[in-house]
């Protein structure tokens, strides 16, 4: 029994984790068709912008829910000015080409951030443990819960709704479905598409950075987060459909919990886990949970 | 004729290659053996690449021929290189035999995807998995050749000389096939497939086909370069190393057979000297040639290569 | 009398409960040539996608030449000596008139078993000539070396019908051969098509909206409707036919064709 709670609660956990880095990706996937492998670069920047804003601001007694605020904040400036940055500057060159070399200019733009956190960074690795700390944990039972880690699901939770409801109920999140769902009929209507690409490209990349930060107390920030947490969201989107973030959020909690329970009874299978179930869904579903596929007329 | 005009220049090419092997430094004749072998890979990625189907997982194979190579010669003290090589391509054709009745169901991104899923899928397997070393991984023994048992520069010169070997008679083979119907339908297929099923040619069967031709190289050449560097380690199947392997292909270019092993060896020298000298910014220096390849080259070189290859190998002789 | 080279018995096709086509039985002589008219969504894509492998009948059966190809594939279909053309004409946009026949021929040419398609060379002496033969028969030989992707659409619409054609096939299934052609043209490009299929001896079903087209090209006319055949007899005969005249052809139908139901 006590297994099966702590199963749920790290399936949970890891599930919010999931979430908050594969959003960014099935949001620009789904309204760009880009399959974004910088996604990787801007996760790596909110996380180490998170930790210079914890190296910074902690240990100073200043309010500890400041030091939250300032990674988040820090973060998203990093997802903005990246954002831009990058799609600005390099996308724009290359829409309309194939979806396969869209990735791989994605992926050419990965490799050189790689390098570009090395120069502003170093390849040291960067402890950012103190909000972990600050939020201290709670007693359940006999299991000891970090409250960050609930903090965690609370805000994936949250997002989870935020970006459902403003992708139904906002002027500018049906603006964005009509795109995704024919983005010619869309231009065709008179919505300026390249407006629409270069705003969700950037809100993409904050979430992307803003899941960096969020991460960045959990894990050791070092060289090679980036390279991971690619693969990792991919798979949650392939899961999930490409551009669902229903989907995305099924996907993140099918994964999270099988993972869980992996470590806790397999820990052979932990790392095969995402992939294996990857495999199987897409096996029944060649498109992904939550998408529909558009037959070809001849 | 222009068959016979290309086999003469071939033929000189390898023997020059393998003359020019005596007089050359041993870190060259290494840095040349790993090149080839990736070549093999890069050979396997431009099969399917012609046809339309860009593999993010040909490290899959890649990892499975040399760790077969690994584990046999550990567990049966089988140490021929040419019977290893074998045994490698085979032990990785037979898994992109199974794994492409799933595969060859997709195409373009998720085709992409999940073939970066099943590389890491085994990624994951073997760092889990003690007895295979985990992350560390293991050595290879010492090949023999034929019964003879070389070593030091002679090994280097042996190895050389058989990764020439098998390149050689890959390229061969790629080229004929390339000229047969199943290789020269790669074009039609990515124009319009349902055009090609509805002239009496299975789809599925033409790619399943170039699933286990790129399996086939895949293993063939980690089984080398296992043999080459003497180690396999997971990160051998890990995405980062497809990633490479496209990276050459784009270099290459995918429309023909010898761009692919020069264009590996342009690359393998690359990066020794960028990580000798800054390897800081190696990545950078990657991501970087990359961008100016795709943003320059005239839209789609690999299939205006390819494009030509396919007319002039498709020209009556 | 000689077996008929089509034999289709009771055929329907049901999609969860959308009946598209229903109670079908048409029996073709080797060598005629068959009208297939209706309004949009009256089954006659559906009877032809069915005929060619595209669709597998919810009953019914359709034989070939005496044998039973009911549900088969359509690859299996086509190397019978069964083939088709498109709406939308299925050519292979990147490579030049004469590569796209070549194809053909090639593609036709090879054997279907397991490793055929690795031992034939592509580009032989004789489906180089079935090429150029049929390029000629088609009358676009002058296109030869045009890009695929920038033929007008007529010369799209003889390369997709030429290609159908590369693989000998007994019979050949147009669908809607002179849609997207100017009115001056569609003469014209029927004329050529017919003539090249008559050359070869190919039974021919056509599926066609311009009534003066199916009037002066086909001997026989199958009128769909709501799924089924509602008259089959001879062009006069069918045209002619009141109910064909009320539901498709009249001026009355033509205006009511909007609220048909769409497959």
């Amino acid at each position: 029994m006590l297994t099966a709670f702590a199963i749920l609660i790290d399936g949970l956990v890891y599930a919010a984790y999931l979430f908050i880095v594969a959003i960014g990706l099935t949001l620009i996937f789904g309204v760009m068709k880009i399959l974004n492998v910088a996604h990787g670069s801007f996760y790596t920047f909110g996380a180490y912008g998170a930790a210079s804003a914890v190296g910074i601001y902690f240990d100073r007694g200043l309010p500890e829910a400041g030091g939250f605020l300032l990674m988040a904040l820090v973060a998203m400036a990093l997802g903005l000015v990246l954002g831009l940055v990058l799609e600005r500057g390099i996308m724009w060159l290359v829409y309309g080409r194939d979806e396969v070399v869209m990735v791989l200019v994605t992926y050419a733009a990965f490799l050189i951030l790689e390098d570009v956190v090395i120069l502003v960074w170093g390849t040291g690795s960067y402890a950012t443990y103190q909000p972990l700390l600050a939020a201290g944990n709670i007693e359940v039972g006999e299991l000891t819960l970090s409250n960050y880690d609930l903090g965690l699901i609370m805000a994936a939770a949250l997002l989870a709704v935020a970006s459902y409801g403003a992708l139904k109920y906002t002027r500018y999140g049906r603006l964005l479905t009509a795109v995704i769902f024919d983005r010619e009929t869309a231009a065709a209507f008179g919505i300026n598409v390249r407006v629409v690409y270069t705003v969700t490209f950037v809100i993409g990349a904050m979430l992307g950075a803003l899941g960096g930060a969020i991460m960045a107390p959990k894990i050791a920030v070092t060289l090679g987060i980036g390279v991971e947490v690619i693969v990792l969201a991919f798979a949650v989107v392939a899961i999930g459909g490409m551009g669902s973030i229903e989907g995305a959020l099924v996907g993140a909690l099918i994964v999270g919990i099988c993972r869980a329970a992996a470590v806790h009874l397999l820990p052979q299978l932990e790392l095969f886990v995402i992939y294996g179930v990857m495999a199987l869904v897409l096996l029944i579903r060649p498109y992904g949970l939550f998408v529909r596929v558009q037959p070809r007329k001849i | 004729m222009a068959g016979q005009g290309r086999i003469v220049a071939g033929s000189s090419l390898v023997a020059a290659a393998a003359a020019a092997a005596l007089v050359l430094p041993g870190w060259v004749i290494s840095l040349a053996t790993i090149a080839f072998a990736n070549g093999l890979v890069v050979l396997g990625l431009i099969v399917l690449w012609r046809a339309g189907l860009v593999s993010f997982g040909q490290a899959l194979y890649y990892c499975i021929g040399a760790y077969a190579v690994a584990l046999v010669g550990r567990w049966t003290g089988l140490t021929d290189a040419l019977v290893l090589v074998l045994m490698g391509g085979a032990a990785a054709a037979l898994v992109a035999f199974g794994v492409g009745f799933l595969l060859a169901r997709y195409r373009e991104i998720f085709f992409a995807m999940l073939s970066l899923a099943l590389s890491m899928i085994l990624y994951g397997l073997l760092v889990k998995t003690e007895s295979l070393g985990s992350t560390d991984g293991f050595a290879v023994i010492v090949p023999t050749f034929f019964g003879y048992a070389p070593h030091q520069r002679e090994l280097l010169l042996a190895l050389y000389w058989l990764v020439l070997a098998v390149c050689s008679l890959a390229a061969l083979l790629v080229g004929a096939y390339f000229r047969s119907v199943g290789g020269a339908l790669a074009i039609p297929l990515r124009d319009n497939e349902i055009r090609v099923e509805f002239l009496g040619m299975s789809v599925s069967r033409l790619i399943h086909t170039k699933l286990v031709i790129s399996g086939l190289l895949g293993g063939m050449g980690g089984a080398l370069a296992a043999m080459a560097v003497g180690h396999v380690d997971p990160n051998m199947s890990y995405w980062t190393t497809s990633g490479e392997f496209v990276f050459i292909t784009i270099l290459s270019g995918a429309g023909s057979v010898v761009p692919a092993f020069i264009g590996s060896l342009v690359f393998e020298s690359v990066r020794s000297f960028a990580f000798a000298v800054l390897p800081q910014l190696w990545q950078m220096l990657l991501g970087s040639v990359l961008l100016l390849t795709i943003l320059f080259l005239p839209q789609g070189l690999g299939s205006l290569i390819a494009r030509m290859r396919w007319r002039r190998n498709t020209e009556a002789p | 009398m000689k077996s008929p080279i089509l034999q289709v018995m009771d055929l329907g096709k049901r999609f969860g409960s959308l009946v598209a086509a229903r109670d079908i039985t048409v029996s073709v002589p080797a060598q005629q040539t068959v009208g297939v008219i209706g309004s949009n969504g009256a089954g006659k894509t559906t009877f032809i996608n069915m005929i060619t492998g595209h669709l597998r009948p919810s009953e019914g059966t359709i034989q070939f030449e005496g044998r039973d190809i009911t549900g088969l594939p359509s690859r299996t279909i086509t190397a019978m000596g069964v083939s088709r053309s498109f709406q939308v004409a299925q050519i292979f946009p990147s490579l030049t008139v004469f590569e796209n026949m070549c194809a053909a021929a090639a593609i036709c040419r090879a054997p279907k078993d397991f490793l055929g398609h690795i031992r034939t060379p592509f580009r032989s002496p004789e489906s180089v000539a079935e090429a150029e033969t049929l390029l000629e028969l088609f009358q676009i030989a002058r296109y030869r070396n045009r890009f695929a992707v920038t033929l007008p659409q007529g010369v799209r619409k003889l390369l997709d019908i030429g290609m159908a054609v590369a693989g000998s096939p007994r019979l050949v299934l147009l669908d809607e051969p002179t849609s997207g052609i100017s009115i001056e043209e569609k003469f014209d490009l029927m004329q050529v098509i017919m003539l090249a299929l008559r050359n070869r001896n190919i039974t021919v079903l056509f599926v066609e909206h311009d009534m003066e087209i199916v009037e002066r090209f086909a001997e026989r006319v199958l009128a769909f409707y709501d799924g089924t055949v509602i008259a089959d007899g001879t062009a006069a005969a069918t045209l002619g036919d009141a109910r064909v005249q009320t539901l498709i052809s009249g001026p009355r139908a033509k205006a009511a064709a909007g609220t048909v139901a769409d497959v």
